[in-house]
């Protein structure tokens, strides 16, 4: 990557502000998901509703971002390593906009298990617990791509599998419950969901930390590994 | 570093021919060392973009490959252009058979001052004998090939001087791919066009690379993106970078190379 200024600076202008402004983003998102975590665990009503009601903010970025993305485009033409940012960043905002989608999920889904009046939440610390894991997978892959650190972004995509494996633990977990007390297939259900949406995080964090692969180095990792172990089988 | 491998790029084409080969060359404007061992293939049917800041050498470089220099005595050339295994540079070399084979077209039109017909016909009589019948296929071929022909074909006897600028460069290139060149060299044949006629030359250097090795000097950096299949970037008489254009312009080598892609030069 260059580090030095473009001659024009106006577009490193221009540049800075996308970045900014994706960091910005993602620092929402993330602020998004943890909240999201805590209303589930605790029931807290504020909690939930401060990230239902900050949802559309996060939809108004990945808006404005592809906006100015598309004007830098227009008249900028970027080439090299900044069209990889461009393009790399492009696509990150998509996946830190379905993060977000997660976490209105993960509100939701608490919101209606509370509303129920359940008292026992099946694998409730198990659930939490994967959920800080995905939340610190965000957090440190928003900080490669703020520092621009591929080797960094390298260890978040190695990362995922864990937060894989411990989804499917807990939905072993759960269908045990299910099958020993149907009177819970609602709430466990309900669990189920969330505990994909925050599988779903994972993902969306190691697609994002290809991203920052690609655009540090140009190389595309996206699909290079063998598929995750939950799919095999399943095809 | 990682560890993933690189994508090349160049296995969605066929490996390229050498056409033309350019090793360990120098050339010097009296003591001034314009060009710094230059060493560089051409591939045969491929458009090669020279691209760099002004004073790097390219347009220098493109003169050499016709021995345009050699009209003046204090400029001096070493090394090898290699075409068809025999160097350009030797003394015993007929230019004039080189510039047949090796064609170019300059910055500004250039029309001769006479018919659009003559214009073409004139080169092409220097090299070839052939009736008017078979003359006037190849007045039609070459302004079919120039993407001019339906323009100008009800008035081929009217001066060339007469059309556009965008015409004019038409003329020229159908003027230099008249003699049925191997090489056409085009020194920033768009930079006196407007934005239209400069497409239209682009898409005729897309066009005619089917059937010619185009190598063309280019300030306009958007522009050797869209037309070249390879690029090579200069800075100071020396070749800095010289790779398939996809790679110069999304992942160069060289910072020197991202640098001046990316408007962080100078």
């Amino acid at each position: 990557m260059s580090n030095s200024e473009h001659t024009s600076k106006q577009f490193d202008a221009d540049l800075e502000d996308i970045r900014s402004r994706v960091l910005q983003m993602g620092g929402l998102v993330e602020a998004q998901l943890m909240a999201a975590i805590e209303g589930f665990s605790s029931g807290g009503e504020a909690v939930i509703d401060q990230v239902l009601t900050a949802e559309p903010r996060v939809n108004s970025y990945e808006k404005e971002i592809d906006d100015a993305i598309v004007h830098v485009v227009a008249r900028r033409q970027p080439a090299a390593s900044d069209l990889r940012l461009i393009m790399g960043v492009s696509k990150i905002v998509t996946d830190l906009e379905r993060i977000g989608d997660e976490a209105e999920k993960i509100a939701r889904m608490a919101r209606q298990i509370y509303a129920r009046g359940a008292l026992t939440i099946p694998r409730s610390i198990d659930v939490r617990q994967t959920g800080n894991k995905a939340a610190m997978m965000l957090r440190r892959v928003l900080d490669a791509m703020a520092r621009l650190d591929a080797g960094e972004a390298e260890k978040i995509i190695a990362e995922d599998k864990l937060i894989d494996t411990e989804f499917r633990g807990i939905m072993r977990q759960l269908i045990t419950y299910m099958m020993e007390d149907p009177r819970t297939i609602t709430t466990a259900l309900d669990i189920v969901w969330i505990a994909k949406a925050i599988e779903r995080v994972g993902d969306h964090a190691k697609n994002i930390a290809e991203q920052v692969i690609y655009i540090v180095h140009g190389t595309d990792v996206r699909h290079t590994a063998a598929p995750p172990a939950a799919l095999q089988g399943n095809a | 570093m990682a560890n993933f491998t690189l994508q090349e790029t160049s296995e969605k084409t066929p490996p390229p021919v050498t056409q033309l080969s350019i090793r360990n060359f120098n050339f010097y404007y009296g003591k001034f060392q314009a060009l710094k061992n230059i060493n560089l293939d051409v591939y045969k049917n491929c458009v090669t973009a020279f691209i760099g800041p002004s004073g790097c050498g390219k347009s220098t470089l493109l003169r050499t490959l016709n021995r345009m220099y050699s009209l003046y005595p204090e400029q001096r050339a070493e090394g090898e252009l290699l075409l068809d295994g025999k160097n350009l540079l030797d003394r015993d070399l007929d230019v004039n058979e080189l510039r047949a084979r090796i064609g170019m077209v300059f910055q500004k039109p250039t029309p001769f001052p006479m018919s659009i017909y003559d214009n073409i016909a004139f080169g092409v009589r220097l090299h070839e004998r052939m009736s008017r019948g078979q003359m006037d296929e190849r007045v039609e071929w070459a302004l079919q090939r120039a993407a001019l022909w339906d323009e100008v074909k009800d008035k081929l006897g009217q001066s060339g001087m007469s059309l556009s600028g965008g015409q004019q460069q038409r003329l020229c290139i159908a003027r230099g791919i008249a003699v049925k060149p191997e090489i056409l060299l085009l020194d920033e044949p768009t930079s006196a066009l407007d934005p239209i006629s400069t497409l239209r030359i682009e898409e005729l250097i897309h066009d005619l690379k089917k059937d010619f090795t185009i190598v063309i000097v280019t300030h306009n950096m958007q522009q050797a993106a869209r037309v070249s299949d390879y690029t090579a970037y200069m800075y100071l008489g020396e070749l800095i970078e010289f790779d398939q254009t996809d790679t110069i312009f999304i992942k160069p080598g060289r910072k020197e190379t991202e640098d001046y892609i990316t408007g962080r030069f100078g």
